[in-house]
């Protein structure tokens, strides 16, 4: 007889160690599927996660790839992790990650082809507004008519999406693209791009602010009154209200600030590594930071782990995928197991396992 | 499925067998980077067709590696720089969306050959190709407009870029050839494979009163909401998709791929590779049509196959005037035909559709 109970609080202990069991959980059943199908499950997982560190085929190029993709899921996270602690669930990242790109890039197609040192910095300012401002909708909608920001956060997302599609046919299309869809190429445009700073190294100034979000977080958290009174509204909503924490201000700070990260993130990515609004542009990074935000146990410093493991995977993901011919749907398998046995494990942290009949007083 | 990798796994060891001095050297590794999963059962099941047959006419001689569901933009540089890295000698992209990408990457691999499908930039080592598939269109079109009895045709558009401007504007000049009363509904799904959005377009299509469906997407999805809604026919589209034979689908437009890819290896290996745009049609044998079904009468299937012959023959060129612009001014004058040139920077609709292309 084995039975679950409670702990009085949740172990340390195993907060700290659950993501590690469930990587080793993930390998070992990853293993088990590539096994299934065939493939050499050692070489698999060597491909996904040693590979792109270590290779010295691949490693140079890869490794700096992984602080490109890592980048803006960090920064993301970390927005929605401020959230996710006092309650506020944030799940429309992916929308006013959209719209912090396309008002970002707005300003700086409307002002093509000026050359000021100031174009790319205003066009971070405008991106975190973008951003902001689409997050401020459900907050509004929250603390003005008690609708659920979930929802309406989510569901903002496939309007996002409409608008980034009319934007890259439309107002944003590049005149000299000869008809097809797309803006012009930031990449191509100094004043207004976002380059590899040191070359070699991945690092562009989104990376740049992902490290920085992850200090003032971690800062935040810890020693100011803000975050002090983010993390008794996630915990004791009772007792924050008693303690003077307006909880409607509390929704619209931490839905602000996590869409005002959002949309500088989508900044970065559509002045830098993307290079040009086109109508994929949003390739899900909203959604995967969500995970992210989960994996790093809404933890500054575990966030910023769980971001590089996460762009790990995707990029070991790709090379196993075409050296070892392992399906995409696979590897897809293969992320949703971490997620899953995350949640899994996450119940040693709240509960204790108890062989044997249980007592009864 | 299964038959088939025993018969190649059969030919390359009899090919060994026979050419034991090929194994010596290193294979030539060739990459070929897909948009889709490898079993969408369309665009890029045919590609994948095509590096099959690659690996069965050289066996060992060449390496073939793939990556599948590549997303067009940033991840495509990533992929493409990777498989450039892992010692390909030559790759195929086969979307549109790696334009760009194919060519950032070109310029940091000069040694590598990169093939780029319905792009129109090249390089040095970056050579473009794709099919008329509005040959195909035109035979679609026909087929469509004698068959409807709702005179509503559906067409589920993609992104709207001239191949499919093309493409839609090719099937309706034949449709309203074949029957003036009818008329072309566009959805636009700004998707190359969305199993779920196609279903959707499809089902809406078709609520409006379409009863004919014709899509630029790349799955069987559409196909399948035709089939659960009865009394709609569609086509097979990039590939046959033979399991909705005789109805949904009563023809297709078949993609095929394998003798460009073979010859194209052929070429890197002697040496003698490259680069250049191609844009082969019914004639080569790119663009091959699927059979007729018995949905479809008899008169129609015949008429459908005339016409294949004439564009195949160089009788007759699908856009041939008098065709005037959407806005009512004249395109094409009275038996003028459109050249290359205007057909692959298509961004007008012809005189009769409805709607606007989005921008």
């Amino acid at each position: 007889m084995i039975a679950l109970e409670k702990r009085p609080t949740p172990s340390r202990a195993w907060t700290v160690l659950t993501p590690l069991v469930a990587v080793l959980a993930t390998m070992v059943a990853g293993g088990l599927m590539f096994a299934a199908l065939g493939k050499d499950p050692f070489e698999a997982i060597r491909t996904i996660f040693y590979d792109p560190l270590f290779n010295a085929q691949f490693a140079s190029y890869s490794r700096p790839q992984l602080l490109v993709k890592a980048g803006p899921l960090i920064l993301i996270a970390i927005g929605l992790s401020l959230g996710f602690r006092a309650g506020v669930w944030n799940i429309g990242a992916e929308g006013q990650y959209i719209m912090g790109a396309l008002c970002g890039a707005g300003v700086g197609l409307a002002l093509y082809p000026s050359d000021s040192v100031l174009l790319f910095p205003a066009m971070v300012i405008a991106g975190a507004f973008g951003g902001w401002a689409w997050a401020m909708i459900p907050a509004i909608l929250k603390t003005r008519f008690n609708t659920n920001e979930i929802l309406v956060s989510l569901l903002l997302v496939y309007v996002a999406e409409q608008f980034l599609a009319s934007a890259a046919l439309g107002v944003m299309r590049n005149p000299e693209g000869g008809g097809f869809p797309g803006s012009r190429n930031f990449q191509q445009w100094p004043a207004a791009a976002n380059p590899e700073l040191i070359a070699g190294t991945g690092m562009h100034w989104g990376v740049v602010a992902a490290f920085v979000a992850v200090i003032a977080a971690y800062v935040l958290l810890a020693k100011h009154m803000l975050g002090f009174q983010i993390r008794l509204a996630g915990t004791a909503p009772r007792a924050a209200r008693f303690a003077g924490v307006n909880p409607a201000r509390l929704v619209v700070i931490c839905l602000g600030l996590s869409g005002a990260l959002a949309g500088a993130a989508g900044l970065f990515e559509v002045t830098g590594p993307a290079g040009q609004v086109s109508i994929d542009f949003g390739s899900g990074y909203g959604f995967t930071a969500i995970i992210v935000a989960f994996l790093g146990r809404l933890h500054p410093v575990g966030i910023l782990l769980a971001g590089l493991l996460m762009a790990l995977t995707y990029i070991g993901g790709e090379l196993a995928q075409f050296m070892l011919g392992i399906p995409a749907a696979a590897i897809q398998a293969f992320q949703g197991m971490l997620l899953f046995f995350l949640l899994a494990v996450d119940v040693l942290s709240n509960y204790r396992i108890r062989f044997g009949r249980r007592r009864i007083a | 499925m299964k038959t088939l990798t025993t018969l190649l796994a059969g030919a390359a060891l009899a090919a060994g067998l026979v050419l034991p001095a090929a194994a010596q050297d290193d294979p030539l590794k060739v990459g070929f980077v897909y948009v889709g999963p490898v079993g969408d059962g369309g665009w890029t099941y045919e590609h994948n067709q095509g590096r099959l047959a690659v690996e069965a006419h050289f066996s060992d001689t060449v390496e073939t590696v793939y990556q599948e569901s590549v997303p067009e933009g940033a991840d495509a540089e990533r992929v493409l720089t990777q498989m450039a890295l892992s010692g390909a000698d030559l790759i195929f992209t086969t979307s549109f969306g790696y334009m760009d990408p194919t060519i950032n990457v070109a310029q940091r691999f000069p040694d590598v050959k990169f093939e780029h499908a319905t792009g129109y930039k090249t390089a040095d080592n970056v050579a473009t190709y794709s099919a008329r598939f509005y040959e195909g269109r035109t035979v679609q079109g026909h087929i469509a407009g004698k068959m409807t009895e709702s005179n509503i045709i559906g067409y589920i558009g993609s992104y709207p870029i001239p191949e499919v401007i093309r493409g839609i504007n090719a099937a309706f000049i034949a449709a309203r050839k074949a029957n003036p009363d009818v008329e072309f509904r566009v959805v636009w799904a700004n998707t190359w494979f969305d199993p779920a959005k196609e279903a959707d377009a499809a089902t809406a299509l078709i609520e409006q009163g379409a009863d004919v469906i014709l899509q630029h997407t790349d799955s069987t999805a559409p196909l399948a909401a035709a089939e659960k809604a009865g009394g709609v026919i569609g086509f097979g589209q990039a590939s046959d998709m033979a399991e909705y034979k005789p109805s949904p689908r009563v023809s297709s437009i078949i993609d095929n791929w394998s003798p460009y890819y073979i010859d194209r290896v052929q070429a890197v290996m002697d040496g003698t590779w490259e680069s250049h745009q191609v844009w082969q049609g019914i004639r080569e044998g790119m663009v091959q049509i699927g059979e007729i079904t018995d949905a479809v009468p008899e008169d129609v299937a015949n008429e459908a196959r005339a016409l294949m012959d004439a564009i195949a023959s160089g009788d007759y060129h699908p856009f041939t005037g008098p065709i005037n612009r959407q806005d009512g001014s004249v395109w094409l004058a009275e038996g003028e035909t459109a050249d290359d040139g205007t057909l692959l920077g298509m961004d007008f609709y012809v005189e009769g559709l409805t709607g606007t292309i989005p921008n």
